[in-house]
């Protein structure tokens, strides 16, 4: 049969994506389970870093079993919900942003004069972090993501159980330039943050990420991080990201509540 | 014997694909800002130039011409999903690193252009050979501009401290600009330049 007959055509053509097809979805089915584990693992290992809890070595799923508890907050009223009543789809093990923003249901549109962070959707509900010693809450662990110059950051930013002083900030997925926006992955850039102030004495969001070095004799310095030098647009993405899960679109009605509390348990003690 | 020593050997200095051929171009641009990821993106593009040459090889006296750029696409495209799911699964951080480049191998020229060059006029085990000497032609160059860029970028190798940067309390301060895809440009030309003084054959009449 000539190889140009229409017959012989479709028969390879068939065959080929046949034998491609079954080769392809063999490769995607039997390391789907490998893959998934290690963007667990990823974030896992994110969010021990963000808490301060990471050490190379040591098995971090062990870590984060023991000492970090996950809580969902409804970003709206900053109510903690009952894990019991939390849909599948939030539930700690299947918790993607991305996902859970684009959703018709639990993800939300966010009105353009506030998206300061640029990110358009955002979930409802969050699952954030609090990592635990003997019983008290030592730190909270919250997911930040914001636009930089050119992707998407997403990470961690921890607070202290004081809900001002932040302890520290991590991302894991991010596309920005290597040396420059990419020097948000360095660890003394991120050691700027701990000790840092989230909030000023009235209550309102304080903290801002400027542009070159801070002025350590400045009053403003608790309040200030360095920006990143040779990348503008990243460290004005950084200053909006946090300035917005701060903010009351962002964990600012959660922080509030919580800050209630402890002022109540404060006066009662 | 001889003949498949040249036709593995031969791309990487005599016929390389981006130095004489000027192939492959783009991600040789994109992925070159560290060693690590030099290497992996190498050994998924041996991986998938030799597999697809040898497909290609072993259906060239079946498959109609008027078709034959489809067929040659999709072997193409499901080597390069193959190599992008190991590639998450095992080395998962730089999977990270590469994000989208590991994809764009099906736009690699170098391997569409193999099939086409080689592999439908050849023996399968020969076109195998021919893919991975192509590859590591490829390798040469990613290896060769990601060493210096991940050198006088960032002052490692490796993710190893070669040089002690100065945000760090060394005395080495890095140049940014070998972080940026341009410095590949330049690193490329002179490495052409090198080859093409060595070999003087290898440079275009006018």
């Amino acid at each position: 049969m000539s190889n140009e007959s229409t017959k012989k055509m479709m028969f390879v053509a068939l065959g080929v994506c046949l034998v491609c097809s079954v080769l392809v979805s063999t490769a995607a089915v039997s390391l789907h389970a490998r893959q998934q584990r290690n963007k667990e693992l990823d974030k896992i290992k994110n969010i021990l870093i963000a808490g301060d809890l990471y050490e190379k070595g040591v098995d971090s799923e062990q870590i984060f079993k023991e000492k970090v508890e996950p809580l969902h907050i409804d970003l709206s009223t900053g109510a903690i919900l009952d894990e019991n009543e939390v849909p599948d789809k939030l539930s700690v093990t299947k918790f993607n942003i991305k996902d859970i923003s684009e959703d018709p249901d639990y993800g939300q549109f966010i009105e353009k004069d506030k998206d300061i962070a640029r990110i358009n959707r955002m979930p409802g509900v969050m699952l954030v972090y609090v990592i635990k010693s003997d019983d008290k809450i030592d730190k909270y662990i919250l997911p930040i993501y914001g636009k930089g110059l050119w992707s998407t950051l997403y990470g961690f930013i921890a607070l202290d159980s004081d809900l001002e002083t932040i302890q520290g900030i991590t991302f894991y997925e991010h596309g920005e330039t290597p040396g420059l926006g990419g020097e948000v992955d360095n660890p003394n850039w991120k050691e700027i943050w701990v000790g840092k102030k989230a909030f000023n004495e009235q209550g309102n969001v304080a903290i801002t990420v400027i542009k070159g070095q801070v002025d350590p004799t400045s009053p403003k310095a608790k309040y200030q991080v360095d920006g990143l030098s040779g990348s503008t647009l990243t460290t004005r993405g950084l200053d909006a990201m946090v300035k917005f899960w701060f903010g009351e679109s962002g964990y600012g009605p959660f922080i509030k509540n919580k800050k209630s509390e402890k002022g109540e348990s404060n006066e009662q003690s | 014997m001889s003949k498949v020593k040249s036709i593995v050997l031969d791309p990487i200095f005599n016929n390389n694909p981006i130095a004489y051929q000027i192939l492959g171009i783009c991600s040789a641009l994109a992925v070159t800002s560290k060693l690590e990821t030099s290497i992996v993106m190498s050994l998924a593009v041996i991986f998938v130039v030799s597999f697809s040459n040898l497909a290609v090889s072993l259906i060239r006296h079946h498959v109609a011409s008027s078709i034959r750029i489809l067929v040659e696409m999709t072997i193409i495209a499901s080597l390069v999903i193959i190599a992008d799911q190991i590639i998450k699964a095992f080395v998962y951080d730089i999977s990270k690193q590469l994000s989208v480049y590991v994809g764009l191998i099906i736009t690699n020229c170098i391997i569409m252009g193999r099939a086409e060059a080689f592999a439908l006029k050849n023996p399968p085990l020969l076109s195998f050979m021919d893919g991975i000497g192509n590859g590591l032609g490829y390798t040469f160059v990613l290896l060769f501009v990601g060493f210096f860029r991940e050198l006088f970028g960032a002052g490692k190798l490796l993710g190893y401290t070669i040089f002690p940067v100065n945000t760090e309390g060394g005395w080495y301060v890095p140049n940014g600009l070998f972080l940026l895809s341009s410095s590949a440009f330049i690193l490329i030309g002179l490495l052409i330049w090198a080859i093409r003084t060595w070999k003087p054959e290898q440079i275009e009449e006018e």
